[in-house]
């Protein structure tokens, strides 16, 4: 059993703050993601769990004991770096078994974790090579290969494949999926990259500025985002976010963006009914909820029509950018509905997806 | 752009050929200095080379100093039979030895800790290493006789004229220096190898040596070849404070026995150099390629 938890977790460095306590539950064998922009304390908290950080308050604990004061070697954990740090001096053989070797494993056991380790990342051939004579792929299996073969109770990986080349960054994000699936280590890994953390993680942990804004399933993120942050950061293209007011009229509600008016669903209508007339609203409506006209629409779907600006194809879609009231709202429509910048398009606004955002607080109401 | 082609392609042209004007300028030029400096450093040891074999007898006559007209290897065989010539060198090794392993014992902990171990005051100290080499040994030689007098007093222990005292002297010479670039090389190794190794479960006294020095090595070598050519080849010390011919160093060796009053044994001496000049030249030459060579390709990234 290897869950890991952070109570209310401190760091400064000198006087600035980088972590500003955080509480977070990671279960044992759960594969989560930290995730953030630069600067938002993800590695930071990574390298805390690892003790190449001193905590300045709170408790952080692994398998159920505080380990604050605990040394990284006996915290039974190992660590994937962004640039491998691979020991150049000697053999992908002798880079994977320090570890074992410093602990006085016997000569022969360590042999045989090592080939079994190096039977699931495929470089089993590399044995004899030294790091300089390997690819930053095979680097970065090493990098791995030298984490699992130790056996730890957690993995921390920071951002292990910022290195690599987009097509080989797609290829071994599936290689380190399917690992996990083989050892299922408690893992925490650390990315600036929202595709990774969503492809990767049972759970993400969305970092902002030293607080986690918000934690949950890829789904749950994607879906439900509880702040405005979580809402802009996750999905690509990123969700619009269109200043927008409430207004009652006749009993029903509309949300008014620009010169447009749209109906508010009726389900959604009295959750948003104690807003109307505020101002500091802003809509958040991801592109796929924005639409070519369809003869067919369901209640809560509404035509308007936009002049777009651009249009990208992207091959299965295509990505439409219009202004609305002073902000480019994307729209991704049927390749086939005829968009073209600067005539007139009708399109559909999905509002059974709407996220209305308090833009004071910053909370999705 | 039928027209502009023709344009580009000779715009092209003549810009690689302008290139190639100015790298065989710049070649010419490198080598005019290559030369003009190979020139004026080896003019002094071919000289010596010249009068090591050449008897008393020419060195006085008025010849063409340039050339040798009765060659002989007799001062060769005088310095080779010769038990002080001997002494010096074995003196010389034995000093210039130890001296390598005293200042690596000090520098490589010294400068790891310089580099990595961030404690109060690591900065300043690690300048003020270097700002102690700053001063010359003409200044130090003088408190130096002042603090073996006083250990002689206090401790009765006698340090002047023994060959070892260069043992506990040189190292002052050397040890900031070697710190001083060992730091430099240190602190190039990644952090993330360190971390790594402090997570595989070393201790700092185990990736000091399973990783820092093996990953270092280059600049250890070239701080050991510092080490060794300035012990090897100081003046000033020995002379100060070595007396009897039985515990004296080459350098201090062959002005104080070939040099006896005005008379200058100068075929003696130049050979009695030449030889001298042979091990810090053949350190050289057999370790150069080795420490120039990058140990670090392939660590991280790049």
């Amino acid at each position: 059993m290897a869950q890991v938890n952070l109570r209310k977790v401190v760091k400064h460095y000198d006087e600035t703050p980088a972590v500003r306590g955080i509480d977070l539950d990671i279960a044992d064998k759960e594969f989560v993601v930290l995730v953030g922009p630069s600067g938002c304390g993800k590695t930071t908290t990574l390298r805390m769990i690892a003790g190449l950080e001193d905590i300045t308050d709170g408790d952080i604990l692994i398998g159920g004991d505080v380990v604050n004061d605990v040394p990284p070697k006996d915290r039974d954990i190992a660590m994937v770096f962004q640039n491998y740090a691979l020991y150049p001096h000697m053999t992908v053989h002798e880079n994977m078994s320090f570890g074992l070797r410093l602990k006085k494993v016997p000569k022969d056991e360590i042999s045989r974790r090592v080939q079994a380790v190096a039977g699931i990342l495929g470089i089993g051939e590399l044995l004899e090579r030294k790091p300089k004579q390997l690819s930053g792929g095979q680097r970065q299996r090493v990098a791995m290969g030298r984490a699992i073969v130790r056996n730890p109770k957690v993995f921390l990986f920071d951002e292990p494949l910022s290195n690599l080349d987009a097509k080989l960054r797609v290829h071994m994000r599936t290689e380190i999926k399917k690992v996990h699936q083989k050892v299922r280590t408690t893992t925490v890994y650390v990315t600036h990259d929202q595709v990774e953390a969503m492809t990767l993680a049972d759970r993400v942990v969305v970092m902002n500025g030293g607080h986690i804004e918000q934690v949950g399933t890829p789904h749950e993120l994607y879906h439900s985002p509880q702040t405005r942050f979580v809402a802009g950061f996750i999905g690509s293209p990123a969700m619009n976010l269109i200043p927008c007011g409430l207004e009652e009229a006749a009993g029903s509600l509309r949300l008014k963006m620009g010169n447009l008016a749209i109906p508010v669903p009726s389900d959604r209508a009295a959750r948003y009914r104690g807003f109307a007339g505020r101002s500091g609203l802003i809509c958040g409506l991801r592109p796929e909820h924005v639409f070519e006209d369809r003869r067919h629409l369901e209640p809560g779907q509404e035509r308007f029509e936009a002049v777009p600006e651009v249009v990208e194809p992207m091959g299965n879609e295509n990505l439409v950018y219009f202004p609305l009231d002073g902000v480019e709202v994307c729209a991704r429509v049927d390749p086939d509905c005829g968009a073209q910048p600067g005539s007139s398009l009708k399109l559909v606004a999905d509002l059974r997806h709407l996220h209305l955002i308090d833009d004071s607080t910053g909370r999705v109401l | 752009m039928a027209a502009i082609a023709p344009t580009a392609g000779t715009a092209r042209s003549a810009r690689a050929r302008s290139l190639k004007h100015d790298r065989r300028r710049a070649l010419y030029w490198s080598y005019f200095f290559l030369v003009l400096f190979a020139v004026f450093f080896l003019t002094p040891p071919i000289y010596m080379l010249i009068t090591s074999l050449k008897s008393s007898a020419e060195v006085g006559a008025i010849t063409n100093p340039w050339w040798v007209y009765n060659p002989t290897l007799d001062n060769y065989k005088a310095l080779l039979t010769s038990v002080e010539y001997l002494t010096f060198f074995r003196n010389s090794a034995i000093v210039s030895l130890v001296v390598v392993v005293v200042t690596m014992l000090i520098s490589i902990p010294a400068a790891f800790a310089l580099a990595r171990m961030k404690f109060w005051g690591s900065a300043t100290l690690a300048t003020g290493v270097f700002l102690t080499y700053l001063i010359p040994e003409t200044l130090l030689f003088i408190p130096l006789f002042k603090i073996f007098a006083w250990a002689n007093e206090t401790f009765d222990v006698s340090l002047m004229n023994h060959w070892w005292l260069l043992i506990i002297v040189y190292p002052t010479l050397t040890v900031p220096f070697c710190t001083w670039i060992m730091i430099g090389y240190f602190a190039s190794i990644p952090k993330e190898l360190d971390e790594a190794a402090l997570i595989d479960g070393a201790g700092y006294l185990q990736i000091l040596t399973k990783i820092f020095i093996p990953v270092a090595l280059p600049g250890i070598i070239a701080a050991m070849i510092f080490a060794f050519t300035v012990s090897w080849a100081d003046f000033l010390y020995p002379m100060a404070f070595t007396t009897s011919a039985d515990q004296m160093v080459l350098p201090a060796g062959i002005v104080t026995t070939l040099i006896k009053g005005d008379v200058y044994a100068w075929g003696q001496i130049m050979g009695a150099c030449l030889l001298g000049a042979m091990p810090p030249l053949l350190i050289y030459a057999f370790l150069m390629d080795y420490y120039i060579a990058g140990l670090t390709a392939g660590a991280t990234k790049g």
